[in-house]
């Protein structure tokens, strides 16, 4: 059979995880990340990185409303999905995910925004015009009351939501990481760290995306990077990468040490199939070129435009590196036999449900869902709008 | 009185998941099937549905009540164990008319393979062969019968004989 090496049971010849159930996770971990980082400056009130606040939470909207995709494309039978809710069966932790979706969604993501723009749809819900109005009416839910208090209550409810919302990220992200560290079948996943590494890789590719795409945006304005705030947000991301980096260490210096009986199979994947996209992939060019680099422009003094540079390479190669460990993850454990004597190949289709077109246009589907998002729910402070509200 | 006022956009929010939660029961009321959870979380009609059906598959019990001879044969070869309908498939219709449905017999260059090639996966102790090797390509039961497979020792009451099977072991191997 062509791709099988050595002894390997006939259900493992093929991957039946293919490169959506990569994407799947790398999704989740962006909304989870954009998420946290919007979150930080909530909590803690960060001044500095205030103009990537609204942008944050938008692009983890966008990118949570995209992260069932994959499953449902993967499974097939669209039509059966809701019936995760309507029977729910509580002890199956994938089957719980619709749940903790849901919560995220609607009670968390979405209330959030909702309290956070609820001024500006009252106003526009004022001087637009045509179906937009109408839009914007219906997401005042018929409530114009923009008083000052009204507004502090809302400020006050959307800190609390924020706070709930930053454990509900880590459930949402944790889960996943729990879905694969569970398997006590796949020595390759099987490990209690898994959720607690996806989370920080999680926050680490949020963080990296929402940086990427302020930058991107304000330039496509035609405005000035605030760098006070870009710097900011790559020494989170420095720091959470830092951390991030040292458990997937701490994680692979145990298996090293603890050479249990799957080790020289493993170590063999490592060392030929993964050897690229790990090694090479995730993390040579997707950890330590990004750290480094980041490492030096938290030592060394560099112009503006180096720091923007370097933070636009690094952010780039955080995101490959991501999506490198997912795939690490998802397709690595697959790609040997649990006898632990032989290997297989994963042929990746181009234009199948689950080939690499589909996976690029899930990849592009989010940014589209931001852009339209951002049209209607403009993240910068606007200024004919305010002109508008004092002209009223 | 008026902080009630000012939070009274958040009842609205809270209202319309009171709402959507209303909306997701009524609806849920509709399609769960009615049986649903009644032994498991599964529809506990659907075990009377598949009970229900027509029966494929006779049993060798049933098989063995006319085909005694085949029976007799078979119980004293290596394939005692292997039941009729693992060969000849299912077979109900057949022994409930046996006049109107007559079975198809078996082509054994397929049916022999399923079981016999040889494969890493299998026990070492269970008899593989390559079967296009093995068999030159002639049929397998040119030289072994189906119903009591080891050559030589059946009692002749099925296809292939034992002598010329004997002849061909030579060019077989
Ligand atoms: C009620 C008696 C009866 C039962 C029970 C019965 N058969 Fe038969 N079977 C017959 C008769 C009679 C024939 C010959 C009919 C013919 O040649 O058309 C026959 C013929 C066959 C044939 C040969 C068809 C051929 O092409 O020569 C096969 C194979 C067969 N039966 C298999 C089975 C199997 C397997 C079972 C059990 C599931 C079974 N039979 C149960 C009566 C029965
Ligand atoms: C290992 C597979 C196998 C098993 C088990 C098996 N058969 Fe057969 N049987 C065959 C094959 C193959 C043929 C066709 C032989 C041929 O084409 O000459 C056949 C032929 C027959 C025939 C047609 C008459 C004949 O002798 O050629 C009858 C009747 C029959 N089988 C009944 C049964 C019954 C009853 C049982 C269960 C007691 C049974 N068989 C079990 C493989 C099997
Ligand atoms: C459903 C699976 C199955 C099918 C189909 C099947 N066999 Fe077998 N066969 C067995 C089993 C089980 C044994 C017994 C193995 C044992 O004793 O460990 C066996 C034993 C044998 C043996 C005895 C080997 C030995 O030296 O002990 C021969 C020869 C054989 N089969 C030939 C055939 C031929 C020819 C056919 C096609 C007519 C056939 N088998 C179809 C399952 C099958
Ligand atoms: C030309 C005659 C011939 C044909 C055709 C033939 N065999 Fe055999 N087969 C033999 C002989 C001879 C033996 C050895 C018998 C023995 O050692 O007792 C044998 C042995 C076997 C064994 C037992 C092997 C073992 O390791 O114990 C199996 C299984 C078997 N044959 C299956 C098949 C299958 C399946 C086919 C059809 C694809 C087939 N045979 C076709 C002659 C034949």
């Amino acid at each position: 059979m062509s791709g099988v090496e050595g002894y390997i049971y006939p259900n493992e010849v093929t991957l039946y995880w293919s490169v959506l159930i990569v994407l799947y996770p790398f999704i989740t971990g962006l909304v989870a990340g954009a998420f946290i980082l919007a979150s930080l400056e909530r909590v803690f009130s960060v001044e500095a990185v205030k103009p990537t606040y609204r942008l944050a939470l938008l692009t983890a909207l966008a990118f949570l409303l995209v992260a069932p995709l994959p499953l449902v494309l993967h499974l097939g039978h669209p039509f059966r999905s809701p019936e995760m809710y309507f029977t729910p069966h509580d002890t199956s932790a994938m089957a719980m995910f619709g749940y903790v979706y849901m919560w995220y969604l609607m009670a968390v993501l979405v209330f959030e925004i909702w309290l956070d723009y609820r001024r500006e749809i009252v106003l526009l819900s004022q001087t637009s015009k045509g179906l937009l109005r109408l839009i914007y009416k219906v997401m005042t839910l018929g409530s114009s009351n923009v008083s000052a208090r009204s507004l502090h209550i809302d400020d006050k409810v959307g800190w609390i939501v924020t706070l709930v919302g930053i454990p509900s990220a880590f459930l949402l992200h944790g889960y996943v990481g729990f879905i694969f560290g569970s398997l006590k079948a796949n020595p390759w996943w099987s490990s209690p760290l898994m959720p607690v590494i996806f989370i920080f890789s999680a926050m680490v590719s949020g963080i990296a995306a929402v940086m990427l795409l302020y930058m991107a945006t304000t330039k496509l304005r035609g405005l000035k990077i605030d760098m006070r705030c870009v710097d900011k947000v790559a020494m989170y991301m420095f720091y959470i990468f830092l951390i991030d980096f040292s458990l997937e260490m701490l994680d692979l210096v145990h298996r090293v040490y603890e050479a249990d009986e799957s080790f020289r199979s493993l170590n063999f994947l490592v060392h030929t199939k993964l050897y690229f996209s790990q090694i090479v992939v995730q993390i040579c060019l997707g950890t330590i070129v990004p750290l480094v680099l980041l490492f030096l422009t938290q030592v060394v003094k560099l112009g503006e435009m180096a720091r923007k540079r370097i933070y636009i390479l690094s952010g780039s190669l955080a995101l490959i590196g991501v999506l490198a460990m997912r795939w690490n993850v998802v397709i690595g454990g697959q790609l040997f036999s649990k006898s632990f004597l032989g290997y297989t190949t994963y042929k990746m289709a181009l234009v199948t449900r689950e080939g690499l077109l589909a996976a690029i246009g899930l990849t592009i589907l989010p940014l589209l869902f931001l852009w339209a998002l951002v049209k209607l729910l403009p993240p910068w402070p606007d200024k004919s709008l305010h002109e508008a509200a004092t002209g009223d | 009185m008026s902080g009630m006022k000012d939070a009274g956009h958040l009842f609205r929010f809270a209202g319309l998941f009171v709402l959507a939660f209303l909306v997701f029961l009524v609806v849920r009321t509709y399609v769960v099937p009615k049986s649903f959870g009644e032994y498991g979380h599964y529809r506990g009609a659907a075990i009377g549905e598949i009970a229900s059906r027509p029966i494929k598959f006779a049993g060798h019990q049933t098989c063995e009540t006319c085909h005694a001879d085949i029976a007799d044969t078979k119980t004293k070869g290596a394939h005692a164990h292997v039941n009729c309908e693992a060969c000849h498939g299912a077979l109900a219709a057949h022994a409930d008319d046996p006049m109107t449905v007559t079975p198809v017999k078996p082509d054994t260059a397929v049916l022999c393979a399923q079981c016999h090639t040889a494969s890493a996966a299998k026990p070492k102790d269970f008899p593989q062969v390559d079967p296009a090797d093995h068999s030159g390509g002639v049929p397998c039961e040119t030289c072994h019968n189906p119903h009591s497979p080891i050559i030589g020792s059946d009692s002749g009451a099925s296809a292939g004989s034992g002598s010329s099977a004997k002849t061909a072991k030579g060019g077989a191997k």
